[in-house]
Formats: C-alpha cells, structure tokens, sequence
C-alpha cells in the first residue's frame, strides 16, 4: 500500500472551482443563496484549518487533561445543539434529562468501546479517543435530537389519549407508553437504516479516510463494523436513558399530566 | 362517599361544601363552561384544587394512592378515547390498565349486547362511528366493574333512543350491583328521569337542584 498523495495549498485552491461554479449557476438562475454559500464555505475552510491545527497539537502533546477538556466540549457542544434544535422550548428538568442521558449513555459506550473493544494504550490516547468520542457523540446527538422532538409533539398529539389511560387507572408509565416507545422508534430508526446501507449505498465516511490513506481496506472495514455497532449501541443507550426518564417530566407526583 | 370542603380550582369553580352519597345516582346539570368536567377531573384526580380538601371514603384524595383511587373511581371523558386495536382490545384496556384479569368471552359479548353495539368483537375499533364509540367506551368500563363511575356527558353522541336505553342500562347496572354512578349532563330530563339527586353548576359554584 502507498501512503496518501499530499495536497499542495494550489490543489486544494483548485477545488474550489465547485463553489464557483454553483456560484455562477446561482448569479444566471438568479436564485439569493450567494451569500450563504460564501458565508459557509468560508466558515467550513476555516473551521477544519483550526480543527486540522489543534489536532496536531493535542495528538503531540499527549496530555490527558487535553484530551478530557475536548471531550467536554464535544459533550456540552451536543447537549446545547439539541437544546436549540428542538422544535418546541424544553421545560428546565427536560433539558437536564437530556444532558444527564447524553453524558451518561455516550461515556458508558465510549469508555467500553475504547478499553474493551480496540483497547487503546495510553487510555487517553487523542489519535483514538478524540475521534472515536466525535462520532459517538454525533450519532447519539442526532438520535436525541429526534427523540425530543417525537416526544414533545407525541405527548402533545396523544395528551387526550395519554389521559383517557390515566382515567382507566393506568400508570403513567403504561399511559405514556405508546408515545414513548415510538419516540425511542424513530430516534433509533436512521442509525438502523444506515447498517442497511452501509458498504453498498455508500462508503463511510471514516472508512473512506482510512482507506485513502493506505490502510488495508480490510482493517479500515474492521474498524468500521466495530464504529458502526459502537454507534448503534450509544445511540440506543441515550436515546432509552432519555426518553425513560423524559416522559416521567410530564406527570407530577399525583401521576397527573402537569399543565404547561 | 365523596366530600368537598371550600375547594377552588383556577376561576372555574369553587365549591363551599359538597357531599356526594355513596349508592346514588348523582347527576351534574350546568351550562356548558360552568365547570361540570372540572369537577368530576377532581374527583378521578386527574387535577387537583388548588386549595380546600377532597376526601373519598373519609380518606384525603392527597393521602390516596392516585393509581389505586382511578382503579375504583373510573372516569368516561366526554370526547370517547379509542385505542389502537379491536373492538376486543378496546374493551380489555381497561382491565389491562387497571392489573385486572381479561374477561372471557361471553363477558365481551355480554358487554357489546349491553352497549347496544352489534358488531364483531375483532373489528377494528378506528371504524366505528362516533356514537358506536362511545357506547365502546362505555362497554369498556362497565367491564372493569369500579365502585364509582363517572360519566361526563356519556350520551353526547348518541340519538335521544340510544341516549335513554344506555343511560338505563348504567342506572339499572348500577342499582343492582349498588355502585355509585356520577354524571354530567346538559340535559335536565335526562336528570329528571334518572337522577336520584341533582347538582347544579352554575356561575362556578354548586347548588342542590330540587325539581
């Protein structure tokens, strides 16, 4: 195998021709979108040289403080990412119920996937841990993203029929169950559909990397089987840590569906 | 059976002082808006008042397990609730709601004749009119047998013969099995005929209705 062709600042400048070609396709069909394709490949360029420069100097330094304080950030980046995306505003306990099943059920796959599954050596190893904690992190970020969002609206949708359980003597938790269990459905439905299609709809995104620069395509599949059901079980983790506790937020101690 | 003591909820009603006796049947009459609903939500606690006292077999509604309250004090909304399913799993929900053990066959079947509902018991439950439905949800707390009903406008969809024949076979199951039924009416014959006490809502508060 031969290591990866590098780039000089001229070729990767000559890539930018695919921008300036939407570029001119957007000025001829006069569609408003100049600004905001600038405005983000721009953001994009500039965003990876940074990424690409603090990587070099963690993955130097070695230092385990560094690669904890990025795992803070990665978490605390997601936690705030979800909170802005949900469709509807999140009670105060709602927002802590995400925090707590993010923190919790992406460290617990995290840690099992770092130290039993590729057994990584220093534990804190960034070349690993940094990228490995991203995609985990991501996944389940958008798992709990739709979760919160099927929640919210399913309590909303279903609230006389949440109700008519409750009239019947039903536990909240039987009442809310239907809602529940197609929020944790539908949060966990992409992650499933991408194992589908992994290999032959498209190629991932970290085996790709690996492969172009000259990993044995059979150890970048390697890594690959083991990334995709590390994800799958990061997202499940959350993704039913959250809506366990979530729909709990809705019902106050006299099993009762709080008002507002 | 139930006693109120000075209890406000929002400004939709406040009650001085309330007793409902056990083994009667009690009709609710009242414009609509005047807090009918309010008050039976009160007493399956699905809400609770905001201040004053509830209590239920001389036990505070608050010292209750609110679970275990529902199971004996079923609530029917005015608006009937299907569930996914048959006719079938819509009439043992409740039962399966409340921990209870499925009822055989010929109590389903007994149940649907009592309703006045000639369907097949594996039919999907989503395909019935609206007034087939209430009279579901009917049949499906009169399955699970709770010592207080309570019906908020158990009749609103069905037509005046229906109306009289199902409220009937309530007052009759009822008095012959001494349950206590509740219900909430806008129509004050329906009281008349069937009520053995009336209360009126009216402007937030409840009165005595002597006809």
């Amino acid at each position: 195998m031969n290591g990866i062709i590098d780039l000089s600042i001229l070729q990767v400048l000559s890539a930018y021709i695919f921008i300036a070609v939407l570029m001119i396709i957007l000025r001829v069909r006069g569609i408003a979108r100049e600004k905001e394709v600038l405005i983000s490949s721009i953001r994009m360029t500039l965003q990876l040289i940074l990424v690409g420069y603090v990587l070099v100097y963690l993955f130097e330094s070695m230092n385990p403080f560094l690669t904890l304080l990025v795992l803070l950030v990665m978490e605390s980046f997601a936690i705030y990412n979800i909170i802005q995306r949900s469709k509807s505003p999140l009670s105060k306990e709602l927002k802590n119920i995400v925090a707590l099943s993010m923190v919790l059920g992406t460290l617990t796959s995290l840690l099992f996937f770092l130290f039993v599954v590729i057994q990584i050596s220093p534990w804190y190893d960034p070349q690993y841990f940094i990228p490995i904690a991203g995609m985990l992190i991501g996944n389940s970020m958008t798992g709990i993203s739709l979760g919160v969002n099927r929640l919210l609206d399913g309590m909303k949708d279903q609230k006389t029929l949440v109700e008519a359980a409750l009239m019947l003597g039903a536990t909240p938790k039987e009442a809310a169950k239907e809602v529940v269990d197609s929020a944790f459905d539908s949060a966990i439905l992409p992650t499933i559909n991408a194992m589908v299609g992994m290999g032959i709809v498209f190629l991932p995104g970290m085996m790709t990397g690996q492969i172009l620069s000259g990993v044995s395509p059979v150890t970048a599949i390697a890594y690959q089987i083991a990334i995709m059901l590390g994800i799958v079980g990061s997202v499940s983790l959350t993704v039913i840590l959250f809506v366990q506790l979530g729909y709990k937020s809705f019902f106050n101690d006299r099993a009762q569906l709080k008002t507002d | 059976m139930f006693s109120i003591e000075q209890i406000t909820y929002k400004n939709i009603i406040s009650v001085s002082k309330l007793t409902i006796h056990e083994k009667e049947i009690t009709c609710i009459v009242g414009e609509s808006g005047s807090g009918k609903t309010t008050l039976l939500r009160m007493l399956n606690h699905l809400i609770s008042p905001d201040q004053g006292r509830i209590t239920f077999q001389n036990q505070d509604l608050m010292d209750i397990d609110p679970i275990e309250l529902r199971r004996k004090v079923v609530m029917l909304p005015q608006t009937p609730v299907i569930f996914q399913g048959t006719l079938r799993d819509n009439l043992e929900i409740g039962l399966r709601f409340s921990d209870k053990s499925s009822p055989s066959e010929k109590e389903l079947a007994e149940t649907l004749k009592r309703v006045k509902l000639q369907k097949d018991l594996d039919e999907n439950a989503q395909n019935l009119s609206g007034g087939e439905k209430q009279r579901l949800a009917l049949g499906r707390i009169l399955l699970m047998e709770p010592e207080v009903l309570l019906l908020d406008e158990p009749s609103s969809a069905l037509d005046d013969e229906t109306e009289s024949l199902i409220i009937q076979t309530f007052v009759d199951y009822a008095k012959e099995h001494s349950k206590t039924l509740i219900m909430v009416t806008h129509s004050k014959a329906l009281a008349k005929n069937f009520a053995d006490r009336i209360l009126q809502v009216r402007g937030g508060e409840v009165h005595e209705w002597n006809h």
